[in-house]
C-alpha cells in the first residue's frame, strides 16, 4: 500500500502546489486591497477574514461580501480569483481522476490488491501459473473440494474468468508474467502455507522459471510442472520437480492402455474422471495396425509409444519431411477418403484423429467411419467447448489432453495415495482389472465413483486412535458399516492400505487397523460422510465394534455406570447366601 | 545543472529565510513581526511540503518529516494571531505575540534541520 500512496503524492504534486499558489495569492490580495466599513471609513480585510472569504469563494458556496459590502476593487479581485479557482480545482480534480483512469495505476492497485489477498489466506494454498483449459478444469474442481489456490496467468482476459467464474472460493488472481521473481513472491511462494506450486503455463520457459524459483525457496514443497519437450523434461526432472506432466506423452500413454490393457484404463478413467460411462465397453479386437493422423509432437509420443509396445501403425501427415515423420508415411491431412484408402484403412484395427485441429479430427473420423463402418475410432480433442460435436460423432474413444492434465493434477494434490493405487494396478494383469471393475461397478450402481483417503491418526479419525489407544481391535471393515444400521454396509470398497512402505491392494476387511496406517477408499457419492462419522465418534465406532449403543453424554455416561454398579451389586448379594 | 533541483533547494531555502526574518525581532513586540512575512512563510513552507511528497528514499522521508513540523508550527502560530485580533478583547498584546514568535521559532529550528539535511545529501553527491 506504500507504493501506492507514494505514488499518488508524487503524481499530485502540481495539482496540489496550483491549489496552494491560488489560494495564498487571492488571500493576500484580499489582504492588500483597501475596502470601506459600514460607516464608509477605510477598512482592511485581515488574513483571518481574507481566509474565510476566499475558501468560501474557491469552492464556489458564496456567502456573500462578508462582513462589509466590497469595493468596487475588491469585486474586480473576486472576479479574477473566482475564475482562477475554480479552474484550479477543475484542474486538481481532473488530475485525480485521470490518475485513477491510469493504466499503471491501476495495474499497481490489482498488484496491491492481490498481494493483500494473498496474504490473508491463512489456510494451506497451492499457487497455480497459468489459468488456460487445464487451469481452469484444476481451479474448479479444487474448489469443489474446498481446497485453496492462488492464480497467476498472463492474460488479462483469463483473469477476468477468473473473477467472473462462480466459485466457491474466493481465488484470488493477477495477470502478470509468473517467470518474474516478484510476482511470484507477491504470490505467495514464500510463504509457509503455500503447499504446492504447479507451473502450468503454455510457455516451457515459464514453467522452469517457477519450478526452479519454487525449488530454491523450498526443497521440500512439491512442484508440478507441464512440459511439452524433451529437452524440458530432463531439466525440470534435473533439480527435482515431483511430478513433470507432458500432455502428449499422457495422451499416447493413455492410447496405449486403452488398446493394450483396456480394462486398467477404464478403472483409471473412472478414477481421473468421477463422471465417466463406467458402461463404455472395452474395445474387442484391438490387436492389429492402427493408422495415426498427424505426426507433430502428439505424433512422436504416438509413434514411441507404439513402438514399445509393437503395435503396427501408419501415419498421414500433411507435411512429412518437416516434422520428420518415419518412412511410409502418407501425404494428406486425412480428410479425404483418397488419403484413408492410401494409408489402407480397410485393413486397420482403428484410427486415432490426432490433430490440433477439433473440425479436422472430426472429419477424419466419419470420413474413416464410411470406408469402414467398424472401424475403432479414437479422437483428440482440444477444445472443451466442442465436446458435444464430438459426443454427437459417437466417436469410441474421445481424448482430451487438457482434462488428462488437469484430472491427473488434481488426483496428486487431493488423494496422492490414489497415485500408489494407480502404481500398484499396473502391476497387476488386465484380467485382474477386469474383475476389480466388476467390484468397483457393483459398489457405485452407476453413480459417479468418489475416492478419499484416511490416515490413522488423531487428527483424521480421532475415534478410531482413541480405540487404538484403549488395546481395542479395529477392523478394516468397521469404516465400511452403516452407522444407523450396522448389519448395511456402505457402497464403498477400500482399495489401498499403506502400512510403513508396505502397500496392500484390496486389503481384507478383517485386517486390524494400527496407528498410521493409510487407507485409500473408493465409493459412492455420500458415504464417505457416514465413513467420517465413524471414523470420528467414539460412540458410533463402538456400537459398529459391539453392536451397543453407548450413551454419549457425561450426565448418561455417569447414571448408566450407577446402575451398572447397583445391579453388579444387587447380583452379588443375590449371590451371597448361596 | 537540474532546473527540479533548483526550484526544490531555492523553496527550502526560501520557507527558512521567510521564517527567520518573522522571528527577528524582540519576542513580545508586535512592531518587530510582520503578519506579512508569517503569511509568506506558512505558503511557501506549504509549497517546500508538496515538493518533497513522493520521495521514498530515507532523506526524503525525513526531509518530509521537518516540513511538516514547520507547517504544524506555522498554521499554529497563524491561529493564534487570529484568535488574538478576532477572539480577544486585549488584542495583539505582548503575551500573544510572544507565543507566536514562539511558535514559529520551533519552524525554524524544524526548517534549519531541513536545510542541513540537504546541504548533507548534495555534499554526498559525487557528480
Amino acid at each position: 500500500m506504500g507504493h501506492v500512496f507514494y505514488l499518488l503524492l508524487r503524481r499530485l504534486r502540481t495539482p496540489i502546489i496550483t491549489i496552494i499558489v491560488v489560494y495564498s495569492v487571492s488571500v493576500l490580495g484580499f489582504v492588500l486591497i483597501p475596502g470601506v466599513d459600514d460607516q464608509g471609513k477605510p477598512w482592511r480585510m485581515d488574513f483571518f477574514h481574507a481566509f474565510y472569504f476566499v475558501s468560501f469563494m474557491g469552492s464556489t458556496i458564496g456567502f456573500g461580501e462578508i462582513p462589509y459590502p466590497f469595493t468596487a476593487g475588491q469585486r474586480a479581485w473576486t472576479i479574477v480569483m473566482i475564475y482562477a479557482t475554480v479552474i484550479g480545482w477543475l484542474y486538481s480534480i481532473g488530475k485525480i481522476f485521470s490518475l485513477f483512469q491510469d493504466h499503471s495505476f491501476i495495474r499497481l492497485m490489482k498488484r496491491n490488491t492481490f498481494a493483500r489477498r494473498v496474504r490473508a489466506i491463512q489456510e494451506p494454498f497451492y499457487l497455480v501459473c497459468g489459468y488456460g483449459y487445464t487451469g481452469k478444469r484444476l481451479i474448479q474442481r479444487m474448489d469443489e473440494q474446498g481446497i485453496q489456490a492462488v492464480v497467476l496467468d498472463e492474460s488479462q482476459s483469463a483473469i477476468d474468468e477468473l473473477d467472473a467464474h462462480e466459485l466457491g472460493l474466493a481465488v484470488p488472481g493477477l495477470c502478470a508474467n509468473a517467470a518474474d521473481p516478484d510476482t511470484l513472491n507477491i504470490a505467495g511462494i514464500r510463504r509457509e502455507n503455500c503447499i504446492g506450486v504447479i507451473a502450468l503455463t503454455n510457455d516451457d520457459h515459464t514453467n522452469l522459471a517457477v519450478s526452479i524459483d519454487s525449488k530454491l525457496v523450498n526443497p521440500e514443497r512439491p512442484v508440478i510442472s507441464r512440459s511439452e519437450s524433451a529437452g524440458t523434461t530432463a531439466n525440470l526432472a534435473s533439480f527435482g520437480t515431483d511430478c513433470i506432466i507432458d500432455p502428449f506423452e499422457t495422451f499416447a500413454e493413455h492410447l496405449v492402455k486403452s488398446i493394450k490393457q483396456p480394462y486398467k484404463h477404464i478403472i483409471s478413467d473412472l478414477i481421473f474422471n468421477p463422471h465417466h460411462n463406467v458402461l463404455a465397453s472395452p474395445h474387442q479386437n484391438t490387436s492389429g495396425r492402427w493408422v495415426v493422423c498427424g505426426y507433430g509432437r502428439l505424433g512422436r509420443a504416438i509413434d514411441r509409444k507404439f513402438k514399445e509396445h509393437d503395435i503396427p501403425v501408419t501415419f498421414i501427415e500433411v507435411d512429412p519431411p518437416q516434422r520428420g515423420a518415419p518412412l511410409g508415411t502418407i501425404l494428406g491431412v486425412g480428410t479425404e477418403e483418397e488419403t484413408l484408402l492410401k494409408a489402407d484403412i480397410e485393413s486397420a484395427t482403428g484410427i486415432v484423429a490426432g490433430t490440433p485441429d477439433d473440425a479436422d479430427n472430426l472429419s477424419i473420423i466419419i470420413t474413416a467411419r464410411n470406408v469402414k463402418p467398424d472401424i475403432i475410432t479414437v479422437a483428440r480433442q482440444n477444445l472443451s467447448a466442442n465436446k458435444p460435436m464430438f459426443r454427437a460423432a459417437h466417436v469410441n474413444l474421445i481424448m482430451e489432453p487438457v482434462r488428462i492434465i488437469a484430472d491427473e493434477i488434481f488426483i496428486r494434490i487431493s488423494t496422492p495415495l490414489l497415485m500408489d493405487f494407480l502404481e500398484l494396478l499396473q502391476k497387476e494383469d488386465d484380467q485382474w482389472a477386469r474383475e476389480l471393475l466388476l467390484r468397483i461397478s457393483a459398489v457405485l450402481q452407476g453413480s459417479p465413483l468418489e475416492a478419499w483417503a484416511y490416515a490413522v491418526n488423531a487428527a483424521q479419525c480421532p475415534a478410531i486412535c482413541d480405540s487404538l489407544a484403549r488395546e481395542k481391535i479395529v477392523r478394516l471393515g468397521s469404516l465400511c458399516r452403516d452407522p444407523r444400521r450396522r448389519e448395511d454396509e456402505l457402497p464403498a470398497l477400500p482399495l489401498l492400505l499403506k502400512r510403513g512402505e508396505k502397500r496392500l491392494l484390496l486389503p481384507d476387511p478383517d485386517t486390524e487397523l494400527q496407528a498410521d496406517d493409510e487407507i485409500l477408499i473408493c465409493g459412492q457419492h455420500g458415504a464417505q460422510v457416514f465413513m467420517n462419522w465413524v471414523a470420528y465418534d467414539y460412540n458410533v465406532l463402538r456400537y459398529i465394534r459391539t453392536g451397543v449403543e453407548a450413551p454419549g453424554g457425561l450426565l448418561w455416561q455417569w447414571l448408566s455406570s450407577l446402575r451398572k454398579k447397583r445391579r453388579r451389586r444387587r447380583a452379588a448379594r443375590a449371590g451371597n447366601p448361596q | 545543472m537540474n532546473t527540479e533541483k533548483v526550484v526544490f533547494a531555492f523553496f527550502i531555502l526560501l520557507a527558512l529565510t521567510f521564517n527567520f526574518g518573522f522571528v527577528l525581532g524582540e519576542i513580545d513586540n508586535a512592531a518587530h513581526h510582520n503578519v506579512y512575512e508569517l503569511y509568506a512563510a506558512l505558503v511557501v513552507s506549504l509549497i517546500a511540503t508538496v515538493m518533497k511528497f513522493g520521495d521514498r528514499t530515507h532523506v526524503g522521508a525525513v526531509l518530509l518529516a521537518t516540513s511538516l513540523v514547520a507547517d504544524l508550527q506555522l498554521i499554529m502560530a497563524a491561529v493564534v494571531w487570529a484568535y488574538a485580533v478576532n477572539f480577544t478583547e486585549a488584542g495583539l498584546d505582548g503575551a500573544m505575540m510572544a507565543s507566536i514568535v514562539s511558535l514559529s521559532a520551533g519552524a525554524l529550528l524544524s526548517n534549519i534541520t531541513s536545510v542541513v539535511l540537504l546541504i548533507l545529501e548534495t555534499m554526498m553527491v559525487r557528480h
